[in-house]
């Protein structure tokens, strides 16, 4: 009797540690998958959501090929959920139409939800690579490609392609503000049409250099707005007007 | 020479068609700065049209480029058009009218030197130049100025836009001016060796406009046949070249960088190609007075 | 005397054309010196060429005794002018003008000195009116005000009594002659008016194409017994005949379409006059042809047989 008690509580604990082993080989993967693409896009735009709004002050630099441009205090101004407003209080700036997608929030701006194709990381920056595509048809948004930070839950990349705007790029760093999801330093990228002046309207001084005879060269290329974020004021409030 | 001078700038000032210059330049600078207050906005779209598409040019924006400083870079590139005959007009007067009237005669029977006579002559035409020239940019850029504020300022070339930060503008005017002063001088020599060679002085004054209009388009026209033969030695190419203290260097990411231009030795090499005709121009009409017979 | 203008083979050839040919002459200083050709003769490209608006293709000029070509402005400080026409400012007043040209001369002169000028010449009152709105006799007369406002020594007058009337000529010529006889100035005169010449001219040089044909002292230039008449009547034709028949044969110099011509000393004229009427023949004038005009036409044209005359 005493022996079959003692097998008994052997088979036991060998079922217990069998059934623990299972329970650990079962949940090991689950926790190095720590979470899905699902949830890593919830967390990042919970980040995102904790900004109603904010002003912030900074230098944009703009690299157009065909625009010689100084570097412009600005001002940006942001409110839930897609308001985005660069301003340049006393001198000129050429702004880029489409300039309201440096907001992030915009890439998740949708009534009817994504589908979200988990792409696997990006070789070098270990970057969570998430495409989301609207379920809404109509919407402007046909697809975002984001690069994500998963550490940190912060997109460090966006490419868009938009119904309006064709696509564009972000590119973001982070410092002070990294836990709102607010970016030091965005890098814009957009595409720019053909710029050209008939000679006749703009009797341009020819000093003799010769030109470049690439004709590809002014052609579709992007342009790039790069905006370095001096301080950021949050939540504070900004009427509507504003952004008129 | 001074009392010379004197006279000569009298003379000048005396005469109603002088004031004509005056007036049809105030007249254009004030129709342009009429039609840009009233509707500045349609000419910056036809300007930008092919750019709104990729960026956001709102109300403000527009104000903001049509300031003081864009509104008298746009008077300059028609006036500068239209200077070089209100130039003519009195440099091809200067000995063709005396001869006219009679009084060159007169005038060669004093105990003046020809080469007296010329020199005053000439700087009287180059004092009248440089009038028109500053009562120009008193209008263009300081009343542009005062009507519509300064900003930076967008120069809008064939190939690209330069945007130069607001304070770092005034200087470039100022050496425009003045580079345009040498400019005007190269039409004002060139009407007075033609007004040399004739008794009236509508024949200098045609004759001056005819060549700086043909050369001009030779110059603007970019037909290669003459843009690798004539062009470099044409006047008119380099008259044009007081623009280029509006085009910036930037770095390679085309931020500009302030004070900078574009080609600095280019524009200079300009000025000293001006001046090489001036002189040209003014010696060889020195050179035929000396010997000219004076038969009528 | 000493010479105030002295030229010496003076020569212009214009391309082919020679308008001056190795011209000589010399003018005393207070003199009026006539200067006579017919046009193209080359009088004005002469005076073009002591006033320093032709050069000379050779030959010296030298004008109170020093040379043009080296001393100029030293020369034409002293010198005044007009060439035909007065030159003038139109749209300027006749103060202004004379302002200005006082001032190329390079004299120093006040604006009373220069209302005075204006004065003399009568046109005080007019001094702030614009030369457009002056006849051409005021213009004239300014001209002159210009060419004197420097008190210049020489005075040298192309042609000066062109487009003038009666008067304006008879204006002239007694300036010229008071600025000559009374102020010591030396005048040199080219014009067609041949009597007007002959009345105040001291000496003359006549050329003709370019070459000089006579030079010397006007009343050397011809003899008072050599005086032309010119005698119109009612009836010609019946005059002629009649003299012929009569003791004024001897006189008779020819005819022409308009008038007889007879040939006598000038102090007969009063009574050949009074021989006519009591020939009955009715007069409508006698004068004096220019005996000068004559005397041109015929060395320029090489009519009449003339003597050379004595220097």
């Amino acid at each position: 009797m005493m022996i079959e008690l003692v097998k008994a509580k052997k088979r036991m604990s060998v079922q217990k540690l069998m059934i623990t082993l299972l329970a650990v080989a079962f949940l090991l993967p689950t926790a190095s998958q720590a979470q899905t693409a699902e949830e890593l896009i919830l967390k990042v735009k919970a980040k995102l959501d904790k900004v109603n709004d904010y002003q912030a002050d900074g230098k944009m630099k703009t690299n157009v090929v065909f625009i010689k441009a100084p570097i412009a205090k600005v001002k940006v101004y942001y409110k839930k959920p897609n308001k985005l407003k660069i301003n340049n209080e006393s001198g000129i700036s050429f702004i880029p139409k489409g300039s309201v997608n440096i907001n992030l929030n915009n890439i998740f701006l949708n009534t009817t939800g994504f589908d979200i194709i988990d792409v696997g990381k990006e070789s070098g920056t270990n970057f969570r690579i998430i495409k989301m595509l609207p379920k809404d048809e109509n919407a402007d948004v046909v697809l975002s490609t984001v690069y994500i930070d998963e550490a940190q839950a912060l997109i460090r990349k966006a490419k868009t392609t938009t119904k309006e705007n064709g696509t564009y790029e972000l590119e973001m760093t982070y410092g002070k503000y990294a836990e709102f999801g607010l970016a030091d330093k965005v890098i814009f990228s957009f595409n720019t049409k053909d710029y050209k002046l008939p000679k006749g309207i703009t009797f341009d001084y020819d000093d003799g250099t010769k030109k470049e005879q690439t004709p590809d060269k002014l052609k579709n290329k992007k342009g790039k707005v790069e905006i370095s974020y001096s301080s950021y004021v949050i939540n504070k409030g900004l009427p509507d007007s504003v952004f008129k | 020479m001074w009392k010379l001078l004197k006279i000569e700038l009298f003379k000048i000032f005396k005469r109603p068609r002088t004031y004509i210059a005056f007036g049809a330049i105030a007249a254009v600078v004030f129709l342009i700065q009429i039609a840009l207050k009233f509707d500045g906005k349609s000419y910056i779209d036809l300007l930008l049209s092919n750019l709104s598409g990729s960026f956001e040019f709102s109300d403000d924006f527009k104000n903001k480029l049509l300031n003081g400083y864009l509104i008298c870079f746009v008077i300059l590139n028609t006036l500068l058009i239209q200077m070089p005959l209100l130039v003519a007009l009195i440099s091809g007067d200067s000995i063709a009218g005396e001869a006219n009237m009679g009084t060159l005669r007169l005038s060669l029977t004093k105990p003046i030197s020809r080469m007296q006579y010329m020199i005053v002559k000439f700087a009287a035409s180059i004092i009248y130049t440089l009038a028109l020239l500053i009562f120009m940019a008193a209008l263009a850029l300081v009343g542009s100025m005062l009507i519509f504020g300064t900003n930076d300022m967008v120069v809008l070339r064939s190939e690209g836009i330069e945007q130069i930060k607001s304070f770092d503008v005034l200087w470039r005017y100022f050496a425009a001016f003045g580079f345009a002063a040498v400019a005007l001088t190269t039409v004002s020599a060139l009407a007075f060796l033609l007004s040399v060679f004739s008794e009236n002085s509508i024949g200098p004054i045609i004759a001056t406009m005819s060549i700086v209009i043909v050369f001009t388009i030779l110059s603007e026209m970019n037909i290669p046949i003459y843009d690798e033969t004539v062009k470099p030695y044409l006047f008119t190419s380099h008259m044009v070249a007081w623009k280029g203290f509006f085009y910036v260097q930037a770095d390679a990411e085309g931020t500009t960088i302030n004070g900078s231009m574009e080609n600095f030795p280019a524009v200079m090499r300009s000025l000293g190609i001006l001046i090489i005709y001036i002189f040209l121009f003014f010696g060889t009409a020195v050179w035929v007075f000396k010997k000219k017979d004076i038969l009528t | 005397m000493n010479k105030i203008i002295e030229v010496t083979n003076l020569s212009k050839s214009f391309r082919d054309i020679k308008a001056v040919d190795n011209l000589s002459f010399t003018v005393e200083a207070g003199q009026v010196y006539g200067f006579l050709g017919q046009n193209g003769a080359g009088k004005s490209t002469t005076i073009r060429m002591l006033l320093t608006l032709i050069t000379p293709t050779s030959g010296e000029i030298e004008i109170f005794g020093l040379k043009l070509s080296k001393h100029r402005k030293e020369i034409l400080r002293q010198v005044g002018a007009i060439i035909e026409r007065p030159d003038l400012y139109k749209y300027l007043t006749a103060l202004e003008n004379l302002r200005i040209f006082a001032t190329m001369s390079g004299v120093k002169i006040s604006e009373k000195q220069l209302m005075d000028q204006l004065e003399m010449v009568g046109l005080a009152k007019r001094a702030h009116s614009k030369v457009k709105e002056f006849s051409q006799g005021m213009k004239q007369r300014l001209g002159i005000a210009t060419a004197l406002v420097h008190d210049p020594a020489l005075i040298i007058l192309d042609e000066p009594t062109n487009g003038l009337d009666p008067q304006g000529i008879a204006d002239i010529r007694n300036l010229i002659l008071l600025l000559c006889r009374e102020r010591g100035k030396t005048l040199l005169i080219s014009s067609h008016l041949l009597s007007e010449i002959e009345m105040i001219a001291d000496s003359m040089i006549i050329i003709d194409k370019g070459k000089k044909l006579v030079e010397g002292k006007v009343n050397e230039l011809f003899d008072p017994a050599e005086t032309i008449v010119e005698l119109k009547t009612t009836d010609d034709a019946a005059t002629y005949l009649k003299l012929e028949q009569s003791p004024l044969k001897k006189y008779m110099h020819g005819k022409r379409n308009d008038c007889l011509l007879l040939k006598l000393h000038r102090d007969e004229v009063p009574s050949v006059m009074k021989e006519l009427v009591q020939m009955d023949v009715n007069v409508i004038s006698l004068h004096s042809k220019h005996s000068l005009e004559d005397y041109f036409l015929s060395l320029t044209t090489g009519s009449t047989h003339v003597e050379v005359a004595k220097n």
